[in-house]
């Protein structure tokens, strides 16, 4: 029964590493603009689908990440510069629809350029899976704990050292303060949506080899991350990992002790009672508190 | 618009609805428009929300699934007399709307948002997995259509009258509430909830009604659904149909129940022409695989450059 | 202590994180009179108004009207026992019109149900029309019967007040919390504003108001309650607080026009 614990944990951890990448492009963007993402779970796939094709092409594994997330950040960018900043001044229903359709399009897109089977993604490093504590974790399970132990110190040293990231902090917190500091909120905003493009891709490349890129699998992702960074409360980085890390494994304690068909229920459950508990008075944090 | 207009306006949709299985012959038309109205159905369900609740909804696809199951096993699986069954299932509508607003309507904005969006994937899952009853993924066939002693609602110019003739006793019936004393309480809270509630408005409990009369039309909808296709799956019940459903009000102007109703022909009327038009235009690619693409960015650029919604173009605000 | 307290407030406190906005206050309010509620910025006036409303629960103390305890933090609660606010910032209905805003004040005049509303029911039509006479009969006491059609949130600004007061009137309430109602007004329509008030507390209705002119609070209320970091400094007439020696020395640099 350890042993299986320590299973359900590590698949838990793995997974939830994703769910913690993903979440923290919601609370980026939304932090920085107010705007929920729907097309967060789209930058996955697309990072997902980017590897295949440039790993395909015969490049390197660190090539292809590094080139993947580049387009995938540009997207991002171009997203905020095209769609979302004409909308600036519309109600916020109008942007969430935005969204939506752009998550479509991104969706449409990728279905024309790499059809509806499942590919195939290289892993990072060959070799037999490792056991920790009696628990089987397949190298990638590995290589994406690194990746995100990376990416997380890398955005905390982002945020709390650079000028920028202290100035998209600021935006944040309150951006006409910023603004009159001399922060120019538009190129915050430009950087928050190309930055979480960035975190996007880098969860799809790195989950790929696992589970397979296919065209729609931004949906449950992006739906699943974002239930992540709500449960965080949505305003902070690391809630927002934490939560992601939280979800991933109470999802696979639920599959494994409960039953795996209600497996992508689960998060929804999760959302729900941490609702509910809110509503009661008994959540010792508060969710999603916007002003 | 003034109550006397309204009734006019609905007679006279009324006698077009009446007059349009002779205009219009073909079949494919006639069951687009029987889809437009099952949609606008469910979509003036979710205006009221949306519009006079100021609640984003992003679950509604449960009360169609709800209505279109729970009819659809009563008549199919236990031979329930058709109208009784679609009424029961309105009823069970209505109950999962309060049970599920009772608890969340406390909560408010994003988290309410989020709170309606897990239900309706749970709902999902339910009658994905229950399959004893709901007949699983492969769904439930068998459903009979609605019938009148001998008169039997069959065909898409029936269904058209039936669907149809729904639509506008809910318009109606909508629009006179939108216009009452509890009407105005929803655009007052709407408006302003601290406002709402200073002026003796209970607004948990308005909202709780909205959201459970909603759920009451929308499953109307999923009822009359299921008697139509006289099968059911849970494949169009979704998440994607609950985003279908909020784009479709946000379309046509979230305060209005005629933009409800704009917005689910302009959606349904887009899918279906780019369905028909993409072969004619590229004969390569599987035309269908352009569908979701131009979908999208066609989408996209509706919000820019009608953030308003299609019943804000008439509106223009002083 | 008079005997005919409408309002009374023990040991009042409310807290914010670590800070007190508003700590043991001991007040009442006597019934048909004009109370002001004054105080430099931050004194908790706001804080005060809320809590009486309902709109916000007190950490400490207990409220009471008429002598028995008032629902806590439930509004709509509280404005059915007649008890009715004004807001500091006017919130409009979204684009409702000026009638329609004041038939809102009496939504609590009005029994119909969802399904007499539905069918347009003859009662609930009848109802609709007693409710509009008397939202017209408010509109033109406040000498606003012309706009009645007008979109409020369209209206000058003092206009937009002067709705707001009708709207809270509208259900007929024994007390009125009015919150700067003179805020953003010149002295004409101060004055229009002081007659207003003065003639809605003849006809028996309690009001509570909140006013940073001070000319214009003292010359209305009857008796005057100051505010100084959420406590009380002082609780008289007018004229013995304008002579107060602690309250002048709170306002001094900060004497309003």
């Amino acid at each position: 029964m350890g042993e299986q614990l320590a299973q359900y944990l590590a698949s838990g951890l793995v997974v939830g590493g994703i769910y913690a990448l993903i979440g923290l492009g919601f609370v980026i963007v939304y932090g920085v603009t107010r705007i929920v993402n729907f097309a967060q779970g789209e930058f996955v796939m697309l990072g997902a689908l980017g590897m295949v094709t440039l790993t395909a092409r015969g490049y390197g594994v660190g090539t292809a990440f590094v080139v993947s997330l580049l387009a995938v950040a540009t997207v991002g960018a171009l997203l905020e510069r095209v769609a979302v900043r004409p909308l600036r001044r519309a109600p916020a229903l109008a942007v969430l629809i935005l969204t939506i359709g752009a998550s479509i399009a991104l969706r449409g897109a990728a279905l024309l350029s790499w059809g509806t089977d499942p590919l195939a993604v290289p892993a990072f490093s060959a070799g037999p899976p490792l056991v920790v504590g009696g628990a089987v974790v397949v190298r990638q399970g590995v290589w994406v704990l690194a990746v995100a132990a990376s990416v997380f110190a890398a955005l905390w040293w982002f945020f709390n050292r650079t000028y920028a990231g202290t100035a998209v902090r600021a935006c944040a917190v309150n951006p006409r303060a910023a603004s009159l500091m001399g922060i120019r909120v538009d190129r915050v905003s430009l950087l928050a949506w190309t930055l979480s493009g960035a975190l996007g891709a880098t969860a799809g490349a790195v989950i790929a080899p696992i589970t397979y890129a296919t065209y729609d699998m931004g949906l449950m992702l992006g739906l699943k991350g974002f239930v992540a960074a709500v449960l965080g409360g949505l305003a902070s980085p690391p809630a927002a990992i934490a939560g992601g890390f939280a979800l991933g494994v109470l999802e696979s304690l639920a599959a494994g002790l409960v039953s795996s068909a209600y497996k992508d229920a689960v998060a929804f459950v999760v959302l729900i009672a941490v609702c509910l508990a809110q509503v009661a008075g008994w959540l010792p944090w508060r969710v999603a508190q916007e002003s | 618009m003034a109550a006397r207009q309204r009734v006019m306006v609905l007679l006279g949709a009324a006698v077009v609805l009446a007059a349009l299985p002779w205009v219009v012959h073909s079949r494919y038309v006639l069951a687009a428009l029987v889809f437009i109205a099952l949609n606008a159905l469910a979509a003036v369900g979710l205006s009221l929300v949306m519009g006079f609740a100021g609640q984003v909804s992003l679950g509604q696809a449960a009360f169609f699934a709800v209505g279109a199951y729970v009819s659809g096993v009563l008549t199919a699986t236990y031979g329930c007399n058709g109208w009784l069954a679609v009424v029961i299932a309105v009823a069970a509508g209505a109950l999962t709307a309060a049970a599920i607003g009772l608890p969340i309507f406390r909560l408010s904005g994003l988290l309410l948002a989020m709170a309606t969006l897990g239900f309706g994937i749970i709902v999902y899952y339910v009658l994905v997995n229950w399959a004893a009853v709901t007949g699983g993924p492969s769904g439930l066939t068998g459903v009979p259509p609605l019938t009148v002693g001998a008169f039997r609602f069959d065909s898409d110019a029936r269904m058209l009258w039936l669907a149809g003739g729904a639509l506008l006793g809910v318009l109606w019936l909508a629009g006179n509430l939108v216009d009452s004393r509890i009407g105005r309480a929803l655009r007052a809270v709407h408006g302003s909830e601290a406002a709402a509630a200073a002026a003796g408005i209970d607004t948990a409990r308005l909202k709780l009604g909205v959201f459970t009369l909603a759920g009451a039309i929308t499953a109307l909808a999923g009822a009359l659904y299921a008697h139509y296709l006289t099968f059911i799956n849970p494949s169009p019940f979704g998440f994607a149909y609950s985003v279908e459903l909020v784009v479709m009000v946000v379309l046509g102007g979230v305060a209005s129940l005629w933009g409800a109703v704009l917005g689910a022909a302009v959606i349904v009327a887009l899918v279906e022409t780019l369905r028909a038009a993409l072969p004619l235009v590229s004969a390569s690619h599987g035309a269908a695989e352009y569908e979701i693409a131009l979908f999208g960015v066609i989408l996209m650029l509706f919000m820019i450059f009608l953030p308003t919604g299609l019943v804000g173009l008439a509106r223009r605000p002083a | 202590m008079t005997t005919s307290a409408l309002l009374e407030a023990r040991g009042l406190g409310r807290d914010f994180g670590g800070v007190a906005a508003v700590r043991g206050l001991d007040f009442h309010v006597a019934a048909g009179t004009i109370k002001a509620l004054i105080g430099p910025n931050g004194a908790g006036k706001t804080t005060l108004l809320s809590m009486i409303a309902g709109a916000l629960p007190p950490s400490r103390g207990r409220l009471l009207l008429d002598g028995r305890l008032l629902p806590v933090g439930r509004p709509h609660a509280v404005a059915a026992l007649g008890i009715a606010r004004t807001f500091q910032l006017v919130r409009p209905f979204g684009e409702m019109s000026v009638l329609e805003t004041v038939m809102v004040g009496c939504h609590r005049c009005g029994r119909s149900g969802w399904l007499a509303a539905a069918l347009r029911s003859g009662a609930q039509r009848r109802e609709e029309d007693a409710l509009r006479e008397r939202a017209l009969a408010v509109l033109a006491r406040m000498g606003l019967a012309a706009r009645a059609a007008d979109v409020a949130c369209a209206l000058p600004y003092g206009e937009q007040r002067l709705v707001e007061v009708a709207r809270a009137l509208a259900a007929g309430p024994r007390l009125l919390l009015l919150d700067e109602p003179g805020a953003g007004l010149d002295a004409t329509e101060h004055a229009r504003l002081a007659t207003m008030v003065r003639a809605i507390r003849d006809e028996g209705t309690t009001i509570l108001l909140v006013d940073h002119h001070m000319d214009f609070v003292l010359d209305l209320a009857d008796e005057v309650l100051v505010l100084n970091y959420g406590e009380k400094l002082a609780e008289d007439t007018p004229g013995a607080i304008r002579r107060h020696p602690a309250v002048v020395a709170a306002y001094l640099g900060e004497e309003a026009a």
